[in-house]
């Protein structure tokens, strides 16, 4: 059906308007959207099939004079990360329980990321791409900066404006492209760099540029993802603004980051960022390594899960510069590529997935609690709260990796794909699993176990609503660790039809 | 030192027996009913048990049957070895396949586990009683079984990893399962990121093993991963250090199998999971998960063994036997001078792992194995004895408060009497004596080094004179304790003479003469010949041992038992002997204060460190050029106030009147973002714009 993604991006848009007017009733109005885009994207998410090509192309002529076309398409990759979108918007809404000021503009800003989601994972074409990937930043920005806590200036700031560094570097990169090339589509630009052309076309037009260029790219992905030490941004981003936001940022908008290494980053500049992998490597393990130290001292739960997200994303960056080799003929290369790969887009889901679910479950600690989410504050929760401690102890485990859960498939197959490319940063980074550990198990030990302070005494435990709400999101953490063939079975085709046409 | 030849059954699905093809039943029984229990409501007790401990009948049940398929085969010469196997995802061209094996090794340890398993479900009805989260503990329990078992039948050792984390996670929890205490709490996170500092290893031998071979099946019809063709592949690959892959790639697993059966340097959290309550220590930190460990190694044996020609070994197999040795000796020293009555059993434990660690490396799988069954009974006797004797002293766990037990309980102390007798190797009519003395033998006849068996040796006389002391304190002498003790109800006391009968009769298997253990595992036919035992050097052998444990139980009795203490507060014997050198075995070699100091203070500092790197370094670049950008923001401002402000606020005036909402916003420093926006959309439009004017409309 043509239009289907338009449309899809046009609903949380067309939705925040009405949210906007709706005032108290916002949250119902966004949970109405939410859960009508997330069926959407499933249905779209179904109907890719196990081709591995693009599906729902939309493609128009919009400014012939400046090669700017309207294209549009999914393959696996972006409808998983539209139902994923969609999927952390809704645990995004449904947690947003206890907003009191400005409902209206507070949802309508919540729709209208996830319009800026759904299109950033849809564009195929570097001018409307690139307004989606900003336009998702503006309500987020306003999300921080209005509703945030009491240090919600500076971090709103601070995240906007690294993140708009990134993203000018990033413009600056494409502007040259296009002068070299005439055009920004990055299907085009990615069957250029493969036969060499593009390499050519910058060459002759603008210099030995291609390494500056692909600098600039890698820069706006970076931030967002992030990839130490372009992080200085999230942890206080991500502990200022409110826990349900705090849900979209980890859970949706950094995985912008790591969808645009794949799709654009890997396929345009891989030449470059080959050149370059033993650094990026190594910023990589630094990033799995170090984010899941730095988690260690943290007294604050959402800044504990802050740097424990660092840590997650870092192994999908691991494996995505692992696999910079040339790998065309060599079957063995070529399997362990396609290992490193899959597991990072598992990851991307399963991080998105899991992590949301935790930081939702922070938001009823906090609800409960009167706002604090100190570690030292609590201690003894499982006696008072015990299903709480229970279901999130489920969320927990799977961030922590445990087989049976989704977590661990992933970095099984990152581990799988990158040791034989890179022996030495895997084995590195296999500390990042053990202090990750570490960390979730002194969580656990510190909020649910011990002595029950007095304070708590009377904490009230999940209601039905509640638990009935969080079930889905633990029961799909189950299902994708048992059988992850579910979501393989669509990613593997889109994973070998993209390195098919990879030349590093 | 070859591996076992078993013949191997055709992979036609339909001609498979039933209990193959339905092997998986086995712990997925268990598991079900544990998700069943976690939905009951907390004060269900009775159908919480009863689901528990149904499940694992039924899987006794079908692990007999398997049992007695596999012993069937044997008997008639056929195929002893099947499995069935399953895609589980597919990556590139390739499918990852994880699967079942039904073979001598799983289908005895099938039987053993559920067996054990059941009678410890049945005694923690009684011992549990009185808790007040009786319904979690047993699903746990259940989880924790469905786990165990699914280690056991696995084909796969990606599917045995799984199951390997499973079980972890349940004993995490059952070690903390008394979470309001702070050291219970601990002591559960201390075992499951120790375990998990050799799984993290286990990990990286796992996908290395996959990356060279292409599968992670143990057997499949000649293309599994630890099957000739593979290993002859790993063999050729050379890792560092002069080994080949498969060395290198068996000590990565190894370490994971020494990090769950508590190995040195590993060991340190088995001892503190003594936390958890002690039908747990009995059937995890016992009979059957700390046992997983020396199952990896015996099921990835011809991995381990891959290379050795008669009369040489490898290099993993050499690591193996040393670290076993060493910690069956550490072990049994620091088990002389514990005072808690479950952590005498643990260091104990910890010294027979090491036992089977060294059958396994210098005698093969049926040795290792052997010790690792009789054990399993023996030691669940005695921690379910402990366990009683705990009940019945009041929670007493210290054996100076204890004393002249055998009065007050006589079937406790009758069985527990026979457990020790089996775990010092008491000759000839306890299993252990049987066990244990292959393992030595064993170690005798390896070629690399006799190092191990005089270690083992002195490990047994240790083991007898330590258990001597145990049995000297607690039954015998008088009662220094306070308050009445008593027996225990009979829901605890029958699963102790059921486990009290197996631990004699279990040395009938294997014995010289009738070798049943050995031929079962290794394929081989089975006779009875009395000529066993005219093997050279065994007779001897077992005299010598035999002489050993009499002396050690001597010298035990005449110190713990002729000259009894009469009060709690009296010194040990041994610490009147040597105060210093007892101080040090309490202290348990100051294993824990040394890691404090130096592996967890260089974690705490490679945290703050990264904390520091965090906030102070790359905060500190990022301020600096913030303040630049800020400088020349300022100069910027001018021509900003002059010409964009005046029509962005106009702009935004309108907004205000019509929503009322950006007023709000006009409060904070927001505004000026927006601009920041339309300006950077504003260059993006007009340096679209020149360069295509530049390029000429090149179109793509």
């Amino acid at each position: 059906m043509t239009g289907t993604l338009t449309m899809l991006t046009a609903l949380p848009a067309v939705g925040a308007i009405v949210a906007g007017f709706s005032g108290k009733r916002a949250r119902w109005v966004a949970m109405a959207v939410s859960l009508i885009a997330l069926v959407a994207t499933l249905w779209v998410w179904f109907s890719v099939g196990a081709s591995g090509q693009m599906a729902f192309v939309e493609r128009a002529i919009w400014v012939p004079d400046l090669g700017i076309e309207y294209h549009l398409g999914v393959d696996g990759l972006g409808a998983l990360m539209l139902v994923l979108s969609a999927l952390v918007t809704l645990i995004s809404v449904s947690a947003s329980r206890s907003v009191k000021q400005q409902p209206g503009l507070y949802f309508g800003l919540v729709l209208l990321l996830e319009s800026g989601l759904f299109g950033t994972f849809t564009a195929l074409n570097f001018f409307h791409w690139f307004i989606y990937w900003e336009l998702s930043l503006i309500p987020a920005f306003f999300l921080i900066r209005l509703w945030g806590g009491p240090r919600r200036g500076p971090a709103a700031t601070q995240f906007f404006v690294y993140t708009m560094v990134g993203s000018v570097a990033m413009l600056l990169a494409f502007l040259a492209i296009f002068v070299a090339t005439g055009g920004m589509d990055f299907i085009a630009l990615a069957h250029f760099a493969a036969t060499g052309e593009l390499h050519r076309l910058i060459e002759a037009h603008l210099g030995h540029v291609e390494l500056l260029l692909a600098c600039g790219v890698l820069l706006g992905f970076a931030v967002k993802v992030p990839l130490m030490p372009f992080h200085t941004w999230l942890p206080d981003a991500y502990s200022e603004a409110p826990t349900a936001i705090t849900i979209l940022l980890t859970g949706a908008m950094s995985k912008m980051g790591v969808y645009g290494l794949l799709r654009i980053a890997l396929p345009i500049f891989g030449k470059e960022l080959f050149a370059m992998r033993s650094e990026l490597l190594a910023l990589a393990v630094l990033t799995v390594v170090a984010g899941a130290w730095a988690a260690v001292v943290q007294k604050d739960l959402k800044r504990i899960f802050a740097y424990s997200s660092i840590n997650h994303l870092g192994y999908c960056l691991l494996a995505l510069f692992a696999v910079l080799l040339p790998a065309a003929g060599d079957p063995a290369r070529m399997l362990s590529v396609s290992a490193a790969l899959d597991g990072a887009i598992l990851q991307i889901f399963n991080h998105g997935l899991t992590a949301a679910t935790i930081f939702w479950f922070l938001c009823m600690l906090e609800e409960r609690s009167g706002g604090t989410l100190s570690l030292d504050t609590f201690g003894g929760l499982r006696k008072r709260v015990p299903i709480l401690c229970g279901l999130m102890g489920i969320a927990l485990f799977s961030s922590l990796g445990l087989p049976g859960l989704n977590g661990f498939v992933g970095e099984f197959l990152i581990f799988r794909g990158v040791f034989p490319l890179s022996w030495q940063s895997a084995t590195v980074s296999v500390l990042g699993l053990l202090i990750t550990a570490a960390v979730i198990l002194t969580v656990i030990q510190r909020v649910f176990s011990g002595p029950l302070s007095t304070h708590w005494s009377a904490m009230p435990d999940l209601t039905l609503t509640e638990r009935i709400a969080v079930a889905p999101a633990l029961i799909l953490m189950l299902l994708l660790g048992l059988v992850p063939q579910i979501i393989l079975g669509v990613i593997n085709p889109t994973v070998l039809h993209l390195i098919d046409g990879w030349r590093f | 030192m070859t591996s076992p030849m078993i013949p191997v059954s055709s992979s036609d699905a339909a001609s498979m027996a039933w209990i193959v093809r339905n092997l998986w039943l086995i712990p997925i029984l268990p598991m079900v009913a544990s998700g069943l229990i976690a939905l009951l409501p907390q004060p269900r007790r009775k159908p919480a048990a009863t689901l528990a401990i149904g499940a694992l009948l039924i899987s006794f049940l079908l692990a007999v049957t398997a049992f007695a398929h596999v012993l069937m085969n044997w008997s008639s010469g056929g195929p002893t070895r099947e499995m069935v196997s399953f895609d589980w995802l597919t990556f590139g061209s390739a499918t990852l396949q994880m699967g079942w094996v039904l073979d001598p090794l799983a289908a005895i340890m099938l039987v053993m586990v559920t067996f054990v398993g059941s009678l410890i479900f049945i005694y923690s009805t009684g011992y549990m009683s009185h808790d007040e989260n009786f319904t979690r503990f047993f699903c746990f329990l259940a989880l924790f079984a469905g786990g165990m078992l699914g280690v056991l039948i696995a084909n796969s050792l990606l599917l045995l990893f799984m199951c390997w984390e499973i079980v972890g996670l349940t004993s995490y929890l059952l070690i903390g399962f008394w979470y309001h205490k702070p050291s219970a709490a601990a002591a559960a996170k201390k075992a499951f990121l120790t375990t998990r500092v050799g799984d993290i290893f286990f990990l990286l031998g796992m996908v290395w093993l996959f990356a060279q071979t292409g599968t992670l099946l143990f057997y499949n019809h000649g293309a599994g991963a630890i099957e000739p063709t593979a290993l002859a592949t790993l063999l050729g690959h050379h890792a560092a250090w002069g080994l080949s892959a498969a060395g290198a790639i068996g000590l990565l697993i190894f370490a994971g199998a020494a990090g769950k059966s508590g190995q040195l340097p590993l060991h340190v959290w088995l001892p503190d999971a003594m936390e958890g309550p002690t039908p747990v220590s009995a059937l995890i930190h016992a009979a059957t998960m700390v046992a997983a460990g020396v199952y990896l190694v015996a099921r990835v044996y011809p991995l381990m063994s891959a290379g050795a020609g008669p009369g040489t070994t490898t290099a993993s197999l050499t690591v193996v036997a040393w670290v076993g040795a060493a910690t069956a000796l550490f072990g049994a020293l620091v088990a002389v001078a514990q005072f808690d009555i479950k952590r005498i059993l643990a260091y104990s434990t910890v010294s027979q792992l090491g036992y089977m660690m060294v059958g396994l490396a210098t005698g093969g799988v049926a040795v290792g194995i052997f010790h690792l069954i009789t054990h399993a009974f023996f030691k669940a006797l005695l921690f379910l004895g402990a366990g009683s004797v705990i009940h019945g002293c009041h929670e007493e766990q210290d054996i100076r408060r204890m004393g002249g037990l055998r009065a007050q309980m006589p079937i406790t102390f009758a069985a527990y009497t026979v457990g020790m007798l089996a775990l010092s190797g008491f000759p000839i009519f306890f299993s252990g004596f049987w066990s244990k003395d292959a393992i030595v033998g064993a170690a005798h006849h390896w070629p690399v080094s006799q190092g191990p068996f005089w270690m083992l040796l002195l490990g047994a006389l240790l083991t007898a004179f330590y258990m001597m002391r145990q049995v000297g304190y607690v039954f015998l002498g008088s009662w220094r304790g306070h308050g009445h003790a008593h027996e225990s109800p009979a829901v605890m006391t029958i699963p102790l003479l059921v486990l009290a009968f197996f631990a004699i009769a279990l040395g009938v298997l294997g014995t010289p003469a009738w070798p049943w253990f050995t031929a079962f595992l290794d394929g081989h036919s089975l006779v009875f010949d009395l000529a066993g035992f005219r093997e050279p050097g065994l007779v001897p052998m077992m005299l010598l041992a035999s002489t050993l444990v009499f002396v050690a139980l001597g010298v035990g009795w005449r110190l713990y038992v002729a000259q009894a203490n009469r009060a709690d507060t009296d010194p040990d014997v041994l610490q009147r002997v040597s105060p210093r050198v007892f101080g040090w075995l309490e202290s348990r070699l100051y294993f824990d204060e040394l890691y404090q100091a130096t592996i967890l203070r260089a974690y705490a500092l490679l945290a703050a460190f990264a904390a520091w790197l965090d906030r102070q370094f790359w905060g500190g670049i990022v301020a600096s050029i913030s303040s630049g950008f800020r400088a020349l923001g300022r100069c910027n401002r001018s021509m900003d106030s002059q010409w964009i402000d005046g029509g962005f606020d106009k702009g935004c005036e309108e907004l205000t009147t019509a929503g009322g909402v950006l007023a709000w916003l006009q409060a904070g420093r927001a505004p000026s973002y927006l601009r920041t926006l339309t300006i950077g959309l504003l260059i993006l439009l007009a340096v679209i714009l020149m360069a295509a004017s530049i390029t000429g409309q090149v179109k793509l």
